[in-house]
């Protein structure tokens, strides 16, 4: 795993290197522009080049990655509540004769290695590639991350202090002493940064160069005299034991801190030293200090009432916290209809322009007829049909962008806590369930946040009921065709109806496990800010360049398959569809699917290929039905009178269960391998796929067998 | 008492942790020891609450909460 990220990284750094430069001599840093003409000149002569490797290392959200971004110049995504990153990633840059590869390390509280975040960044703290720790700072919350700073000290590696978000400290009316706080800490550079404005960068690189040339300074905080002791000895037998190793004295403060992976690598015999655990008094000692340093180095702390305090009062508030969180989604997913709606107009009109002149140019060239049907029924009809749902993508994405960067994130998790601890989750696992609205797969990666494995499995359960940005495509198609008059309604009510069956089935998961409530909540809710223009320009591209790549490899295979098995059948090229293999296929499925109100062999071959990604099954819609644009008007009529020619009976309620088949059943193949990955289970996958299947089959039989009764009643 | 029986807008000093190893760890190393002032500024009726510890504002869940012994402070 640490390998495929490894090359992910630094795949995305080369592209980056003259990224970056571009970005710094446009913002006019004289600095940027040396270190350019330097940079390039020592080029010319690759031997005198040096390289190091530094680690960016911090609390979570304080800005690792708005800062490896601005360095490397890579599009890594930024949010503004604590794990986000959970994998290390590589990008590169270079300062004067140096090449530098820069790691970014997933936020971490303490050097210790009870969390996934933790494991993976002390892995890679501690591996002997890396030159300098570069220890990302949020100055305005000094006190609180400064601990991880003098764990970090102990290690006796080189660390240069980034300290980022210096306005804030500005808006409080704080100053901070800068002289005496690297004094107080073993004379380490402390280089102010603004990681977002992207000031201060060059510094920080120099100061790095520097300090990894001069070595480091001996720096001791000095515990009582009692653990002083102790230490000492512990130090000295790890000297005589593993003496290759560079942080002796880390190592044994570990050791009486009784930490299992340091024990378990470092068999010693400790017994009489480390008679017991002293993580507290360590602990402790090392706050006491923080405390004299913030005495000595922090001025002027003023008490004014933040904004954040005043926008908490409603946020949070213990009555309207849930409704208003409610509102803003409605307000998410209307915006994602109705304006996405408007703006498809655009992308209706060029794909219908594009698509004559295509088979038009095709039948000029006397191209024969099986390819031009290739082309113009499966391809275009299977990815462009896709790509008109463009506008809808964008909006929601950027509103999640925007609810992401804010701050509000995090205060989802408290406002869902008494509703989510009753079904035995955290309030955190509601994050991850958040980011499925977007795409389930960074929801399943975004549960190794949560504390538990038993809480990330569960989470990982219900996080597919979370309608993804894929099965958008599907509902906008189905409701516009089947309830004209109210369409964002209906598909919005998938949305409450994938969180309702999400929660519901949380619960009865922690119900047969006998399960208590959860109340084990722990989250840090950082400040309120304004979202960053650069920010979430990475963001939306980020996701709008996924779904485009999806559509040009697995949309555009899946159509061409599904063309294919449309247009073939036993005997070779056949006339009528329902010769073909596909109707064969999708025939076996139609038993199965008829109690569900879907009994059409073409929704059986629809939701198949759907497995590979849901907005397949417009396509294969689209295909089947012999439309160029699904996604329009006349496209729409069509299909609608396709599907009543097949089967007069197929109406709004069919339509609906159909609806509510796709949001329920398995998810897509990439889903899928992702929930192996992080589950490491395989029983798992498969128990998951097949609760998930028959759920989905159970409610779309439910509600079509009761629709169908009660509609003759209305 | 316990902070889950905290009221919003005090202030209290905090006596001991005996919630789970893995978590007392973590609250530790959030910085909520032995004698460290905090600042409850939030809170569900039978919730959660959020308070203000070193600077910084933390979300805590009933079961936390409830296992955080805490003494209140005089209001100035």
């Amino acid at each position: 795993m640490r390998n495929s990220s490894k090359t992910n990284g630094s795949k995305a750094g080369n592209s980056k290197v003259s990224d970056s430069k571009t970005n710094e001599s446009k913002a006019g840093n004289n600095m940027a522009s040396k270190s350019k003409t330097n940079g390039s000149k020592a080029g010319m002569d690759p031997k005198d080049r040096k390289h190091i490797n530094i680690a960016c290392v911090g609390n979570p959200n304080c800005g690792k990655t708005t800062l490896f971004n601005a360095l490397t110049g890579s599009k890594l995504k930024v949010a503004n509540w604590p794990g986000v990153t959970v994998e290390r990633f590589e990008g590169h840059t270079s300062y004067e004769d140096t090449d530098i590869t820069i790691v970014d390390t997933p936020g971490i509280y303490s050097l210790t290695c009870y969390t996934i975040e933790e494991k993976v960044t002390r892995q890679c703290v501690m591996d002997d590639d890396i030159d300098v720790i570069v220890n990302v700072v949020d100055a305005s919350s000094l006190e609180r991350n400064l601990y991880l700073t003098l764990q970090l000290l102990e290690l006796g590696k080189p660390i240069v202090l980034a300290l980022n978000m210096m306005d804030i400290i500005k808006e409080r009316g704080m100053e901070i002493d800068m002289h005496r706080l690297p004094e107080m800490l073993g004379n380490i550079p402390v280089v102010p940064v603004s990681a977002a404005r992207r000031t201060g960068l060059d510094i920080l690189l120099h100061a790095v160069i520097h300090h990894y040339e001069e070595g480091m300074e001996e720096y001791m905080l000095d515990y009582p005299e009692e653990i002083e002791g102790k230490i000492r000895k512990l130090t000295a037998m790890m000297q005589t034991d593993y003496p290759s190793h560079s942080s002796a004295r880390w190592h044994a403060i570990k050791l009486l801190e009784e930490d299992e992976e340091v024990r378990q690598e470092h068999p010693l015999e400790t017994g009489s030293v480390a008679d017991r655990n002293y993580e507290k008094e360590i602990i402790q000692c090392k706050y006491a200090y923080i405390e004299k340093i913030m005495e000595e180095v922090l001025f002027h702390k003023s008490k004014k009432a933040a904004a954040t305090d005043r926008i908490d009062r409603l946020l949070t508030h213990s009555v309207l916290g849930i409704p208003v969180f409610l509102l803003i989604m409605c307000l998410v997913f209307f915006l994602t209809f109705t304006v996405g709606d408007a703006l498809k107009g655009v992308f209706e009109a060029g794909l219908a322009v594009f698509s004559e002149g295509v088979a038009g140019a095709l039948a000029g060239l006397g191209v024969t007829a099986w390819l031009q049907s290739l082309i113009v029924d499966g391809i275009i009809a299977g990815v462009g049909g896709i790509l008109t749902f463009i506008p809808n993508i964008f909006i929601l994405f950027l509103a999640l962008a925007v609810l992401e960067d804010s701050g509000y994130m995090a205060r989802v998790a408290y406002v869902m806590d008494s509703c989510m601890g009753r079904v035995g989750l955290s309030g955190k696992a509601f994050l991850p369930m958040i980011l499925g609205f977007g795409c389930t797969v960074p929801a399943i990666m975004a549960t190794r946040a949560l504390e538990t494995e038993h809480d990330r499995r569960r989470t990982m359960l219900v996080t597919p009921f979370m309608s993804c940005s894929a099965r958008l495509p599907v509902y906008v198609l189905l409701s516009e065709m089947f309830f004209p008059k109210c369409p964002a309604l209906v598909a919005f009510s998938m949305y409450v109806v994938g969180m309702g069956i999400a929660i519901v089935a949380a619960l009865v998961c922690n119900r047969l496990e006998h399960g208590k409530a959860n109340g084990s909540l722990l989250i840090e809710l950082p400040e309120y800010k304004r979202p960053n223009a650069r920010t979430i320009r990475i963001y939306v591209w980020n996701k709008l360049k996924d779904y485009l790549s999806k559509a040009g490899t697995t949309i555009f295979v899946a159509s061409i398959v599904i063309w294919f098995l449309l247009n073939f059948g036993t005997g070779g090229l056949v006339e009528n569809p329902g010769d073909s293999f596909g109707a064969m296929i999708g025939h076996l499925l139609v038993p199965l699917l008829k109690p569900a109100g879907l009994g059409m062999w073409q929704i059986g071959v629809a939701l198949l290929s759907g497995i590979s990604a849901k907005e397949v099954v417009v396509s294969s819609f689209a295909v089947l039905f012999g439309v160029s644009n699904a996604n329009s008007a006349a496209g729409m009529a069509t299909i609608v009178a396709n599907i009543q020619v097949q089967n007069p009976g197929f109406g709004p309620l069919n339509a609906y269960c159909l609806m509510l088949f796709v949001l329920l059943y398995v998810p897509c193949v990439a889903t899928v391998a992702t929930v192996k990955k992080e589950s490491h289970s395989w029983a798992f996958t498969g128990k998951m796929l097949a609760f998930q299947l028959a759920l989905a089959w159970a409610v779309s039989t439910l509600v079509f067998q009761v629709g169908r009764l009660c509609i003759p009643l209305l | 008492m316990t902070l889950y029986e905290a009221q919003k807008g005090n202030s209290y000093r905090i006596e001991g942790l005996s919630v789970e190893p893995d978590i007392t760890r973590r609250l530790q190393a959030l910085g909520l020891n032995d004698g460290t002032v905090v600042n409850v500024l939030n809170r569900k009726k039978h919730g959660a609450l959020i308070i203000q510890v070193r600077g910084t504002r933390l979300a805590l869940g009933k079961h936390i909460s409830s296992h955080i012994s805490v003494k209140g402070m005089k209001i100035f």
